[in-house]
C-alpha cells in the first residue's frame, strides 16, 4: 500500500538545503530532504570515470542535479520514473496485481523496451524491493539483457526486516560520493533482502558488492 | 419579451456634433475595464510585436510546420515542426505528435516526439515530454515528467579564422553545379 503525505509533494522546485549526514529537513510541510554519502554511488562512478560516451539509464526520474551530474561526465542519460511507471500499470494500492502476466509483460515493454546490450550502466535505486517475486524475477530477467557485460547496476536495499513502511525517495545526485534524498512519501516494500538473498538474486550477475551503511540501507553495486 | 426585441427598443445614440478642434487638449481617459475580459491566462501568450506565430488552442493540424519566426502552440499538432533559429513554445494546453526542431524549445504542455533544440530546452513543471532530447542545454523543472534519452551536445567552438586553409591543389574542394548541388571534380594527370 502506498501513502503520499500530501499530492502535490514534488510540485514547485523543490528546495534542498544541505544537511549533515542523515540529518533531516521538512520543507513547507511538503518535502523531506536528506543529504547522505554513498559508498555504493562513488564506487559506481570510479567504474564509468575516465570514459565519455557511455549510456546510463537513471530509474528515479528526470532531475536537473541527475541530468546535469551525468551530461557533464560526458555520457547519455536514459531517464525513466520507475516507480511512476509502476503505479501507472499495477496501480498504487494492491501489490499483488504484480503477479498478472499480462501487466507483467505491458509493464517491461512500457518500461524496459531497449535493446539488448545498450547500456553500460543502470541506476536502479531501491525500487526492486517494491517489486513482487514474479515481477522482480522479469526485471532482473530484462535488465540482465539491456546492461551490456561488465556493465553496472547500483541498487540500494531496505535493511529493517521489520519494517512495514520504508521511505520512498527520489534520489539525486550532488557530487560523485553525495546524495540528496527527496522523500515522497513511504511505501510497503513487498520484500526485505539480506545479505545472502541479495546474492541469490543477482546469482544470474558476474559479482555482487555491498557496502556497509550506518543507516537501514544496503548499497550494492552488481557487475554483469 | 425577446432579447431582441429589447435590443431594438434601446435608445439609438444621440448624434454625434460636428468635429471641431477642442480648445484645450482633453485628457483621454481609458477605461477602468477593457472591453474584452475574457480570462486569458497563459504563462507566455503569444506576442505579436516580438515577431511571434501561434497556434491557438481549438486548433489542430496534420503535417509539417516550417517557421521563420518564433512560434507558440497551444494546440493540437501531429507531424513535424521545425524551426530554423528560433524558438517554439508548446503552451500549457498543446500537444503534440511529432518531432520538433528549433533553436530554444520550451514546454509547458505535451510533447510525443523527439526533441532537437540546438541551444536550450527547458521543462516547466507540469510538463510531459517522451522521446529523445538533443541539445546543448536542459533544464527541467520539479514536477516535470520526462521519459527518453538525454544527448547533450555542445556548440562548436567559433573558428578563430574566418578563412579556411588553403587546400591543397591535388584535392580541390567540391565544386557547385548549376542547381546548387556539390559535386567533386576529379583531377588527372
Amino acid at each position: 500500500m502506498l501513502r503520499r503525505p500530501g499530492a502535490s509533494l514534488s510540485s514547485g522546485p523543490s528546495v534542498v538545503v544541505p544537511v549533515n549526514h542523515s540529518s533531516v529537513a521538512t520543507l513547507f510541510d511538503r518535502e523531506v530532504v536528506t543529504s547522505r554519502q554513498s559508498r555504493g554511488l562513488e564506487q559506481f562512478f570510479a567504474y564509468v570515470r575516465g570514459q565519455v560516451g557511455l549510456s546510463i539509464l537513471d530509474f528515479a526520474g528526470a532531475s536537473q542535479e541527475n541530468i546535469n551530474f551525468i551530461t557533464n561526465l560526458g555520457h547519455r542519460l536514459y531517464s525513466e520514473d520507475f516507480v511512476r511507471s509502476l503505479d501507472d500499470v499495477f496501480g498504487d494500492e494492491d501489490p499483488n496485481d504484480q503477479t498478472n502476466q499480462g501487466l507483467i509483460d505491458q509493464f517491461l515493454r512500457q518500461m524496459l523496451n531497449f535493446e539488448k546490450d545498450q547500456f553500460d550502466g543502470v541506476l536502479v535505486w531501491d525500487v526492486l524491493q517494491y517489486l513482487t517475486p514474479p515481477l522482480l524475477t522479469a526485471t532482473l530477467e530484462k535488465l540482465s539483457t539491456i546492461v551490456r557485460p561488465q556493465g553496472y547496476l547500483l541498487a540500494y536495499f531496505h535493511a529493517d526486516e521489520k519494517a512495514r513502511q520504508v521511505p520512498f525517495y527520489s534520489f539525486r545526485i550532488k557530487d560523485q560520493q553525495t546524495l540528496v534524498l527527496a522523500q515522497r512519501g513511504t511505501r510497503q516494500p513487498a520484500q526485505i533482502f539480506n545479505n545472502r538473498s541479495l546474492e541469490k538474486l543477482f546469482q544470474k550477475f558476474e559479482s555482487v558488492k555491498f557496502f556497509l551503511t550506518r543507516e537501514q540501507l544496503r548499497e550494492v553495486i552488481v557487475r554483469r | 419579451m425577446s432579447i431582441f426585441n429589447k435590443r431594438q427598443e434601446e435608445v439609438p445614440p444621440a448624434p454625434r456634433p460636428a468635429a471641431t478642434p477642442p480648445s484645450n487638449p482633453i485628457e483621454v481617459k481609458k477605461e477602468a475595464t477593457p472591453l474584452s475580459s475574457t480570462p486569458f491566462k497563459t504563462p507566455e501568450p503569444p506576442d505579436s510585436t516580438r515577431g511571434q506565430a501561434s497556434i491557438g488552442k481549438a486548433v489542430k493540424i496534420n503535417g509539417q510546420i516550417y517557421s521563420k519566426e518564433d512560434l507558440y502552440v497551444d494546440g493540437d499538432v501531429e507531424g513535424t515542426i521545425e524551426l530554423q533559429d528560433h524558438r517554439l513554445t508548446i503552451g500549457p494546453n498543446g500537444k503534440v505528435h511529432s518531432s520538433v526542431k528549433a533553436r530554444e524549445v520550451v514546454v509547458l504542455g505535451n510533447i510525443q516526439g523527439n526533441v532537437d533544440a540546438s541551444d536550450k530546452l527547458e521543462i516547466r513543471k507540469d510538463a510531459r515530454l517522451v522521446g529523445d532530447i538533443k541539445t546543448a542545454r536542459i533544464i527541467i523543472e520539479d514536477g516535470a515528467y520526462f521519459k527518453g534519452s538525454i544527448d547533450i551536445v555542445k556548440p562548436e567552438p567559433a573558428r578563430s579564422s574566418p578563412s579556411a586553409p588553403p587546400r591543397p591543389q591535388s584535392a580541390p574542394a567540391p565544386a557547385a553545379n548549376a542547381q546548387g548541388v556539390a559535386v567533386a571534380a576529379e583531377v588527372k594527370r
